[in-house]
């Protein structure tokens, strides 16, 4: 074979750079002037803008799946629902603070979503993808049946009273915020780990990464776990916001819809993508609520537009020039 | 003789890897060409971008003088171009017969058909219920070139018959070659094995990484020239 | 007599769970593919002939010919303009595309039918039924809508077993680039093969449609009860398909027997218990098809 002689001769390994560092700071500075914030807005922005954080927050899970993952699911928002009834059942219920329900409910979706894994992961692909919207149909079904959370028409969150509504929201705010930095850090962190490594190496090769020993199916679970964490984080963060839970929008699959266009137009593989994605769709929902249905029928066909044509999104249209939070190995000859 | 196949100073690559250098190859109508070489020199690429299944990023193929770029694989066929790939490539869920079959897809009209084919290797005529997945090598490689037949092709693309097999089998397979090219098809034939290769072929062209080193008549070539062309070696 | 009542109606409304089912599985048979879209063009074709019979004042049966042919070349049109690109862009393309296709038809039916339950109407026909014991009548149109389903079915197995395009979409289905080398036009294959998964989808879409009411949002449930039928039947085997939608049909009528709110879940439960100790399904099938 000839391909032999051509590897380069000298080979430098570098990850990052000028931008990375550039990216760090760019990052610290938009967290601090968020967390001031609550300072100077009204609590009608602080609310609008938990709502951005959640999808920001979506939006990194399911590229945390699917991206990196290689995971397709539709139904994520069993994990958005499980999280928004854990808060209000341990904070109105039992009696739980809540901004302590909050992580309570994410560990609970965790602990739920590790047994579910074995099932979910006897199906491959589409298939895959329907057996998580099964899922998520069977915990809403479930859910409507129990009076204790509701049933059908849902519940409140009540566990707020006695805190001013100015500085409920604040403090609902700067938790939100908190969680954004948490789940976009941490899935940068997990990509730049080993385990990030091993996910690079499953999406490009799932074959050769089985042979090569990397415990495939170890990782994926582990996403898999992470991801359902996160979209508990999610769905509190919702909850908390709104006070209010129904199993018909908490386990709607409309969930799934979003946060797949986030991922989509933002750039699928990718910490920036979803980000991006999220404050497009956000802008997006903003000026086109009127339109109606017509708007999911505009992302709809927007999202299949950048699959066939852009497949690597918004962000990837700068992607090569600037990676300001960068998971992959780059090399480079000298 | 004219030409029926012109494969004129193609390039091709895969990717940044190029496996081909301005290669001609030319065969007559009615003639058996053998392309030979070793591991990686690109034969199997020659054949590939006669299919279609590869596109030459520079040069032509022609047949019977027609260009045949733009000419997507499954066309090349029905305008009488059919290859029994290497490594055989049968349809394992399917039988033998519906292998064959399936190689009459485009419903090319000429003297082959199943009775013929099951004349030509009466071996595969006892197999013809079975699954192929459940063949021998040997009955493998007859099914694949069978189902080549069955196109009716003018020209046949043979790409190492021999991969694998035992020489007796590999004899008994080449032994059907004449009844093929007594229909009046042009053969072009990839081989590893040169002797066999010179048995069969009017004519033998040798590759070395993606360039011609040697061709001449078959019954007239140098051995010691052909043997230093086929490792690269000065004779 | 109610449980039977309740097992003869399962059985009757798992053919057409199976007809549903058999196009999803043709097409993940012949490339791969899950289409996230097939429960929503099951509505989309209910929703056409519901307009033919507002309209026109068509019956259901005869607007079925007028909306399978189209929903053939949809599929065919479909498979060619955007199905054929997303193969070729990784394994999570087709996926993104079929869902985005599914959100877009969703709603625009939404936009343009509203939310409003509608159910299309058979006339006398839709009470029509037939006596079997003194307790237990079985519909004449559900009989009839389990027949076509398993007809269709049957058909469909005829047609990948013996004709000349059957062959050639189950050799495409092994080896492309080898059926290319026959001759084999894959783009063009793979559209005949949306396209019979379309007509046949359009059936079971009417059909349900005709049998309980439907809504723009109904192409969900859809496509998970098609998709639950080809689990518990087992991938890649038409007659275990078959089997799989009778053992949903028959947990969701007796679920919904027990309790009307049980219906649906009970026939995710024998889907997640038949998941979780029969992965291959009730008839798994060497072959794929
Ligand atoms: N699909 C492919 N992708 C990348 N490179 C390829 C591919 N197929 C062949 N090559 C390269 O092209 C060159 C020629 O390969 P080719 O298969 O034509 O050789 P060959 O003469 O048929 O060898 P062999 O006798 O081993 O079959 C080789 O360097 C090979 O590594
Ligand atoms: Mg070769």
């Amino acid at each position: 074979m000839t391909a032999v002689a051509q590897r380069p001769a000298a080979v430098r390994v570098r990850r990052g750079g000028r931008a990375a560092w550039a990216g760090a700071g760019l990052a610290v500075v938009v967290v601090a002037v968020l967390g001031y914030l609550p300072l100077l807005t009204t609590r009608g922005t602080q609310v609008q803008l938990v709502g951005l954080f959640s999808l920001v927050v979506l939006g990194t899970m399911w590229n945390l799946l699917a991206g990196y993952g290689g995971m397709v699911s539709i139904g994520q928002q069993a994990y958005i629902g499980i999280g928004g009834y854990g808060l209000v059942y341990l904070a109105s219920t039992v009696g739980v603070d809540p901004f302590l329900a909050v992580p309570v409910a994410a560990v609970v979706c965790a602990v739920v979503a590790w047994p579910i894994s074995y099932l979910a992961f006897r199906l491959a692909g589409g298939y895959f993808a329907i057996g998580t919207w099964v899922i998520a149909e069977v915990v809403r079904l479930l859910v409507t049946q129990v009076d204790a959370l509701g049933a059908g028409s849902g519940a409140s969150l009540t566990g707020f009273a006695g805190l001013e509504p100015t500085y409920r929201i604040a403090y609902v705010y700067w938790m939100s915020l908190g969680i954004v930095v948490l789940v976009v850090g941490g899935v940068y962190l997990l990509m730049r780990s080993r385990l990030g490594l091993a996910l690079t190496a499953i999406r490009d090769e799932p074959t050769a990464a089985g042979s090569l020993g990397v415990a495939v199916t170890r990782a994926k679970r582990l996403v898999y776990v992470a991801a359902a964490a996160g979209c508990g984080l999610a769905g509190a963060m919702v909850v908390a916001n709104t006070l209010r839970v129904q199993p018909g929008s908490a386990f709607s699959v409309d969930y799934s819809a979003m946060m797949i266009f986030i991922v989509v137009i933002g750039g699928i593989g990718t910490i920036e993508g979803p980000i991006i994605g999220a404050l497009v769709f956000y802008a997006l929902q903003d000026s086109l609520a009127d339109l109606g249905n017509w708007y999911l029928v505009v992302v709809g066909v927007v999202a299949i537009a950048v699959t066939l044509l852009a497949p690597r999104g918004l962000w990837g249209l700068t992607r090569g020039r600037v990676e300001l939070f960068p998971t992959g190995y780059r090399t480079g000859s000298r | 003789m004219s030409a029926l196949l012109e494969v004129d100073a193609v390039d091709v690559s895969y990717g940044d890897a190029q496996a081909l250098f301005g290669l001609s190859v030319t065969v007559a109508e009615g003639e058996t060409l053998a392309v030979i070489g070793a591991n990686g020199a690109g034969k199997s690429t020659l054949l590939k971008t006669v299919a279609g299944v590869v596109r030459p990023r520079r040069g032509d193929v022609r047949l019977d003088g027609a260009s045949l770029s733009g000419v997507p694989a499954h066309r090349r066929v029905g305008r009488g171009i059919a290859m029994s790939p290497e490594g055989r490539r049968l349809f394992p869920s399917l039988t033998v017969e519906e292998n064959l079959l399936v190689g009459a897809h485009s419903r090319r009209p000429g003297p082959w058909a199943l009775d013929a084919v099951y004349a030509l290797f009466p071996l595969v005529a006892e197999r013809r219920a079975r699954s192929a997945a459940n063949l021998s090598g040997g009955e493998q490689q007859a099914v694949a070139i069978g189902r080549a037949l069955m196109a009716n092709p003018r020209l046949l693309l043979l790409d190492e018959v021999s991969l694998g097999l035992a020489p007796v089998v590999v004899a008994q397979l080449y032994a059907a070659l004449p009844q093929i090219t007594a229909q009046g098809t042009t053969v072009l034939v990839v081989e590893q094995d040169v002797h066999q290769a010179l048995a069969v072929a009017d004519r033998v062209q040798c590759l070395l990484e993606g360039r011609t080193v040697l061709e001449g008549p078959a019954d007239r070539v140098d051995t010691a020239a052909l043997s230093a062309a086929y490792f690269g070696v000065d004779a | 007599m109610s449980w039977v009542n309740a097992v003869v109606q399962g059985i009757l409304l798992g053919g057409l769970y199976a007809l549903v089912a058999a196009g999803l599985s043709l097409v993940f048979g012949v490339m791969r593919i899950v289409n996230l879209a097939h429960g929503v063009l099951a509505v989309l074709a209910a929703f056409g002939a519901y307009v033919l019979g507002d309209t026109l004042g068509l019956h259901p049966f005869l607007a079925l010919l007028v909306v399978v042919p189209v929903m053939a070349a949809v599929g065919y049109g479909l498979q060619r303009g955007l199905l054929n690109r997303a193969l070729g862009g990784g394994e999570l393309a087709p996926l993104l595309v079929t869902f985005g296709l599914a959100v877009v038809l969703q709603n625009a039916l939404l936009e343009a039918f509203s939310a409003d339950s509608r159910r299309l109407d058979l006339g006398s026909l839709g009470t029509a039924s037939i006596p079997v014991t003194d307790g237990l009548a079985v519909g004449v149109f559900p009989l009839l809508a389990a027949v076509t389903g398993v007809v269709v079915i049957a058909a469909i197995g005829q047609f990948l077993a013996r004709t000349a395009t059957g062959r050639a979409m189950r050799a495409t289905s092994d080896d492309r680039d080898a059926a290319a080398l026959m001759g084999i036009d894959g783009r063009h294959l793979y559209g005949v093969a949306t396209a019979i998964a379309l007509a046949t989808v359009a059936i079971a879409g009417v059909f349900l449609g005709a049998r309980s009411t439907f809504d723009p949002a109904a192409g969900g449930t859809t496509l998970i009860f098609a998709f639950e039928a080809v689990v518990i039947g087992g991938l890649g085997s038409l007659w275990g398909t078959l089997l799989g939608g009778v053992v949903l049909g028959v947990a969701q009528a007796v679920g919904a027997a027990v309790d009307p709110a049980y219906g649906v879940l009970a026939g995710h439960v024998v889907f997640l218990v038949v998941l979780a100790t029969r992965p291959r399904g009730l008839l798994p099938s060497a072959v794929t098809a």
